[in-house]
């Protein structure tokens, strides 16, 4: 097992300035070099998470401190094996890693791995439609603020993206549930689905767990319309945080290449206003908005927690705010190890994407 | 050109050199970045600074005279003569925004979240500048292993959500429980955790930029100490990006402060007022219909974050030539005079476009180069050489 850590810091060293080193390398050697950069990156954070979380003691002791007498409490400890040296127990729990094993709650005696299978799947429905939502405003938008700039439609649309992020996600979830749930009265409050929609799912034999697919599954469309009316408000809220700031990188980095030389050459050849917006300006002016586009998803996964929590939207986000109020650390751990591994795993994606569009970057 | 270069040219009893604008001393408060970029700013993006000077002023106001504004305190729920508050009262004379759940005064408790917001705010931006300047300092003049190692931990955290690293450290330093000065401190430190790696790269890139350019390698070579060379040649010179990173980080620590509230790791009720954790208690109001539990906290949080955002917006444009709002014809700054040698050249309060026209009308009868009334003088070498060549011939 330390020879994994070895190996794993070994790994960072070397590649930790790679733009110096291959300057040769093709396509697929990027690909490669940039993948095994995920491991450091994951290995730290696990590292961080762990020694962070035990700082303060053992999860028995924080999850069931007031409510057991102290010798149970430490027979417990001791059946756990938190009694033993901090480094057994971190080699230990990265063994586990290694295989797949995160543990098991300790609120409701759970393999952290089934909790992150089955509400993982709510939250990758959220994040997605949330991301739609996001692109197509945030796209949308910044192109039109890029277009006329310094005019009174991009002032506008720039003060609507400051808002978007000013504007915490829970509190613009509570104000969409207010006026669309309890006054308009024509969208869910809360929850992912009715309770016969849930019905519904339980004849699958292979449910998916994203409700929209398992709702095309039944080949139900009032299940169908169920579920997306209920995911209309959280992608909602959750999107227009994320589309504030694409508002903003979209304008910034259009504008930088609208400005250009290139692109007052090609005017000055003849070259149409809309041509020049949708060929020579925006291509170039893509590769920050996807670099930028992976950290945004890693902050959505955050977003989501809360988001989660304001909707009752029963994903990671909400379990991980209901394992907090419990002090379930175990759980708590499991669940952001995981999005640790998503959110290397995401800027991988962004970096090689990045990449296939612009041959610069590869080295 | 400083004063004292502009002594050292000057005549002797002349004093129009010294009139020239360029040689008055800037006064210190046009050395401050807002106020400086207060006066490049034209337009709606000065409208925009403006607004968000106005707002964030506002709420430090606020935070600061909370006690006299706020007509009861956070944590009450009874009046002065002993009543209880009524619980999720509509907005009435007695409690003008309403009341919890429960039973506290909204409006009261929204002022005073200021106070909360701006100290945990200012805990967290200090603290992480401090220890993120430093570390960027020393890992970037000295590099080697500690570097690598520090630049890869930094950037492994930076690209972790910074709200759930928040709540990680708000385990660590409180397991979640918090009482008044605690609560806020372990907020502010949890959200400086956050932010060290950003000062940190922006610091460490800098000086790696630095530190190799000729005038720290002459620094090196006069026999200046190390400590010399990073407070005074690279630490002055690498602060550039500082304030838009300090202003746009500091609405982030409001977001984060008001998640971990949210989340139920604020501040416990009765130790402060804090925003975040008022919204976790108003979700059931909601679905009730009781908006003013959280429309007015959540506004507060609001109009402090645009505020806070639309100037370190305001100074990332402004600091960018590419983004900054272009001048029109007639709005240059400054004329051309202003930065003439010349002595001649009244500096005027014209600009350099009316200069032009004007001269095109009225073309000046006779162009001097120098003031013939003192010939041969020390304006420039090569006054002199001319005048002497004259002489000559």
């Amino acid at each position: 097992m330390s020879d994994n850590a070895t190996a794993a810091s070994a790994t960072s060293s070397a590649t930790s300035k790679p733009k110096k080193n291959h300057l040769s390398g093709g396509f697929f050697r990027f690909v490669l070099t940039r993948f095994l950069l995920i491991i450091p990156t994951v290995f730290i954070l696990v590292t961080i998470v762990f020694f962070v979380m035990r700082a303060t003691g053992d999860p028995i002791s924080a999850a069931m401190g007031g409510r057991l007498t102290p010798d149970e409490l430490q027979r417990r400890i001791h059946a756990a094996g938190y009694d033993r040296p901090l480094i057994v127990q971190y080699i230990d729990y990265l063994g586990g890693l290694l295989h797949g094993d995160l543990g098991t709650t300790l609120t409701d005696n759970q393999p952290v791995v089934t909790i992150l299978t089955r509400y993982g799947a709510a939250t990758f429905e959220l994040a997605f439609l949330s991301l739609i939502v996001a692109l197509i405003v945030g796209i949308g938008l910044g192109r039109l603020a890029a277009k006329y700039r310094d005019r009174a439609a991009d002032a506008g649309i720039r003060v609507f993206a400051i808002l978007c992020y000013a504007t915490p996600v829970f509190f613009l979830g509570l104000v969409l549930k207010l006026i669309f749930a309890v006054w308009l009265n024509i969208l869910p409050p809360s929850g992912r689905s009715d309770l016969s929609s849930e019905m519904q799912f339980q004849r699958l034999v292979s449910p998916t767990g994203f409700y929209i697919i398992d709702a095309l599954q039944l080949g139900d469309m009032t299940v169908l319309a169920d579920v997306l009316r209920h995911a209309v408000l959280p992608a909602l809220a959750l999107g227009l945080l994320t589309a504030g700031v694409f508002i903003r990188l979209v304008r910034t980095n259009v504008i930088s290449t609208y400005t250009s030389g290139y692109v007052e050459a090609a005017r000055s050849r003849g070259v149409s206003e809309k041509r020049l917006l949708d060929k020579h300006a925006w291509r170039p002016a893509l590769i920050p908005i996807i670099t930028v586009m992976g950290m945004q998803i890693a902050m959505m996964l955050a977003g989501a927690v809360l988001t989660e929590t304001t909707f009752e939207w029963k994903g990671l986000g909400f379990m991980l705010s209901n394992y907090l109020k419990a002090r379930d650390f175990v759980a708590v751990q499991g669940i952001v190890i995981l999005i640790a591994i998503i959110v290397a795993v995401v800027n991988f994606i962004v970096d090689v994407i990045s990449a296939l569009i612009d041959p610069r970057v590869r080295y | 050109m400083t004063e004292s270069t502009a002594t050292k040219v000057g005549v002797p009893g002349d004093e129009r050199l010294n009139n020239l604008n360029v040689n008055k001393p800037t006064p210190w408060w046009e050395k401050i970045a807002i106020v400086r970029d207060l006066k490049i700013a034209v337009g709606w993006q000065k409208g925009m600074l403006v607004t968000g000077l106005v707002i964030t002023v506002f709420f430090i106001l606020l935070a600061l005279f909370a006690p006299l504004i706020a007509p009861y305190g956070y944590s009450q729920m009874k009046d002065a003569s002993g009543a209880s508050f009524p619980t999720q009262s509509a907005p009435s004379a007695e409690h003008i925004w309403g009341t919890t759940v429960g039973g506290y005064d909204v409006f009261s408790r929204t002022i005073w979240g200021a106070r909360t917001a701006i100290i945990a705010i200012v805990i967290a931006v200090v603290l992480s500048i401090f220890a993120g300047v430093l570390l960027g300092l020393v890992s970037g003049y000295f590099g080697g292993w500690v570097d690598r190692v520090l630049v890869v931990i930094a950037d492994a955290i930076y690209s972790f959500p910074s709200l759930l690293l928040a709540i990680l450290m708000a385990i660590m330093i409180s397991g979640g429980q918090s009482g008044l000065w605690s609560g806020i401190l372990a907020s502010g430190i949890s959200i400086t955790v956050v932010y060290i790696p950003q000062y940190f790269r922006t610091i460490r890139a800098e000086v790696v930029r630095i530190k190799n350019s000729a005038y720290v390698e002459s620094a090196k070579v006069v026999g200046a100490s190390t400590w010399r060379i990073m407070t005074k040649h690279l630490l002055k010179n690498s602060t550039r990006t500082l304030p838009v990173i300090l202003t746009l980080n500091s609405s982030e620590a409001i977001l984060t402060l008001a998640g971990l509230g949210f989340l139920g790791f604020g501040i416990e009720p009765t130790a402060a007022s804090e925003w975040g954790y008022d919204l976790n208690r108003s979700v059931a109001d909601v679905t009730a219909g009781i908006w003013w539990t959280a429309v007015f906290p959540g506004l507060a949080i609001v109009l402090i974050v645009l505020g806070i955002t639309l100037v370190g917006e305001s100074l990332n444009d402004l600091a960018d030539p590419r983004l900054r709002a272009r001048k029109s014809a007639g709005e240059v700054v400054g004329s051309i005079e202003d930065t003439s040698v010349d002595p001649n050249e009244k500096p005027s309060a014209r600009n350099e476009v009316i200069a032009e026209l004007d001269s095109t009308l009225n073309p000046p009868a006779t162009v001097t180069d120098h003031d013939p009334a003192i010939v041969a003088s020390e304006w420039t070498g090569e006054d002199r050489t001319a005048a002497n060549g004259e002489g000559k011939e």
